[in-house]
């Protein structure tokens, strides 16, 4: 039996006379899909939402004021714990910065190390984001079979470095500990089974998931303009189009000896620059990343050991200046904007523009007009964790 | 094109509004009137030669011991389209650091000059959302300023040891329990 929704005189009332009300929902900051202590203020009109405005600073730790008064190396474990699923990436940035401001410049076996430790962190990174989102959708089994292969990648940073989340590992002017023996074999063996098992699985499993393209395609639609206006930039900005990778476009630590492919969105499954395509340029990202690691092992097998701690100054005291430099973190351009006064060993500003700051100020742009359970769906395709917005 | 170049571009546009350029810097700078940055930063987006669509970093920086003190809004551009960057810098008087915004330039720069206005106290007149970003709501003060001093209070509550809660902690006495263990580090023992 149907109902005729504009003549229910019958039941007393009519459609047109009920009113619908504006609601001020808060989102978090427990919510589990908030990926952290992230809190959404939702102006809701029903199901929709009418506007969002997000609240950040629930993880704020002071890191440019304890910056200026450690000493440059002492900042490395600060920069360690902004985003504390990609540690590898921030020590790394923050090392090139102080580099260029000394003029120092590292051996290609430092390098090679460098980037065999970045490129294993965003594998390990994007594990957890693609398979944490499988999660928010309400896809169980990915997360699990990514968070395996993170196990492996975190079992060879503790090998090498003793630590599994908080490395301390890229020093300026070189890295705390040379590779250990085996390790090119175990990163081999860890590549095998993470090519061959677990990203075709990742494939078949998520991305090619009738219900996930359903959640995600088509939602949260960013186009080009918007991202690079908001500066949105790594997988976020991929995602819409553009083939922009610092990585390619300024090669630093020695990428531009690597061959591999920028991945884009390509808007399959509706238009480009949605959710699922942010989601998708990660997952492909990790085979490149693989890419990228079996040359860089290559490399490193064919080349001499060298003393990973040659060029490391006994005293960091650059002269006076001031620099602003972007590597590729797994998040998108991390930039450390350090300026030196020439007198003192402790920075004497150091700032720093996180990827995922600029990917939530787009946010309340993105979110009008979504519905409720599609913004769980927006916030994990932006990937954004807590500590290095709130810093 | 190069920094140079850029730097002619916007002399032959805005004259004496543009009032210094370091060309021997690392990342060379070009120096803008306060007044008249965000039609230096229309210019720079709009202008298909120079083309900086892209504000990476806003930063502020604080100079109480330079002469004349100073505060410092550092923006650093890049155009996608030529692969150039550039830097423009706007000096401000640090008892009264007041400038145009210019998130309708660059839409970033709304979260970027809220967090240079709660934390250095950085006033962008004609921003449409200037609250504070990181720190709460009630925080009183710019704490990344140099001149900044740690409160004794926040909200009523001792944020830092007492000097009678130092007496009791160092005749024994166990003060607070587990992570809200206020045993005093030693500087504040020894005021």
């Amino acid at each position: 039996m149907s109902i005729d929704l504009q003549n229910l005189a019958g039941y007393g009332w009519r459609v047109d006379d009920l009113d619908t009300d504006e609601m001020i929902l808060n989102m978090g900051p427990q919510h589990p899909s908030t990926h952290g202590v992230l809190r959404i203020e939702l102006r809701t009109d029903g199901e929709v939402v009418k506007g969002a405005r997000p609240h950040i600073g629930y993880l704020h730790r002071c890191f440019e004021k304890h910056a200026e008064n450690v000493d440059y190396p002492g900042v490395i474990p600060y920069t360690d714990r902004m985003d504390y699923v990609a540690s590898m990436g921030n020590s790394l940035g923050y090392a090139l910065a102080v580099e260029k401001l000394m003029g120092i410049q590292v051996s290609p076996y430092v390098q090679a190390i460098r980037v065999v430790m970045a490129e294993l962190q965003r594998i390990a990174s994007h594990c957890i984001a693609v398979g944490t989102y499988g999660m928010d959708i309400g896809a169980f089994t990915p997360f699990l079979h990514l968070l395996r292969d993170r196990e492996k990648i975190l079992d060879l940073f503790e090998w090498t470095c003793g630590a599994r989340l908080l490395y301390n590992y890229n020093w300026v002017g070189g890295v705390s500990h040379d590779l250990p023996d085996g390790f090119l074999r175990a990163t081999r063996q860890f590549l095998r089974e993470f090519e061959a098992i677990t990203f075709p699985e990742l494939m078949d499993l998520l991305i090619a998931n009738k219900i996930f393209i359903k959640r995600t395609a088509g939602i949260g639609v960013c186009p080009v303009e918007l991202a690079v206006s908001y500066d949105l930039t790594g997988p976020n900005l991929r995602g819409s189009g553009p083939p922009r990778d610092l990585r390619k476009d300024e090669p630093y630590s020695g990428y531009e000896n690597y061959d591999f492919q920028v991945s884009v969105g390509k808007g399959e499954f509706g238009p480009l620059g949605s959710c699922f395509d942010r989601n998708y340029v990660r997952a492909v990202e990790m085979a490149e990343s693989a890419k990228i690691l079996h040359q860089a092992v290559d490399a490193l097998e064919k080349m001499e050991k060298a003393d990973v701690h040659e060029k490391v100054p006994k005293r960091v005291k650059p002269n006076k200046g001031e620099v602003y430099v972007r590597s590729e973190a797994p998040r998108g351009q991390l930039g450390y904007y350090i300026v030196a006064d020439g007198t003192g060993v402790n920075p004497y500003r150091c700032k720093v523009k996180s990827p995922c700051f600029t990917a939530m100020s787009v946010f309340h742009v993105l979110a009008r007009g979504m519905y409720i359970a599609d913004i769980i769906a927006l916030i994990g395709s932006l990937d954004v964790v807590l500590g290095e917005i709130d810093r | 094109m190069d920094a140079a170049g850029i730097h002619g571009r916007l002399a032959d546009k805005f004259g004496d509004r543009i009032t210094a350029f370091q060309a021997d810097a690392l990342q060379p700078w070009a120096v803008v009137a306060a007044e008249a940055i965000d039609e230096v930063a229309a210019f720079c987006k709009l202008e298909p030669d120079l083309a900086l669509d892209n504000l990476m970093c806003l930063s502020a920086v604080d100079y109480p011991k330079e002469t004349p003190p100073r505060m410092e809004v550092v923006y650093h551009l890049l155009s996608y389209k030529h692969s150039h960057t550039f830097v423009l810098k706007v000096m401000l008087p640090r008892e009264n650091p007041v400038l145009p915004t210019v998130e309708g330039v660059w839409g970033v720069a709304n979260w970027h000059e809220r967090e240079a206005y709660d934390l250095f106290g950085v006033v962008f007149t004609g921003h449409s959302d200037l609250r504070r970003i990181l720190l709460p709501d009630d925080w009183e003060g710019h704490p990344l300023r140099k001149d900044w001093v740690d409160p004794d209070f926040y909200n009523g509550m001792h944020v830092k040891p007492t000097q009678q809660m130092a007496e009791r902690a160092m005749g024994g006495e166990k003060i607070g329990v587990g992570p809200f263990d206020f045993t005093p580090p030693n500087r504040h023992i020894e005021e």
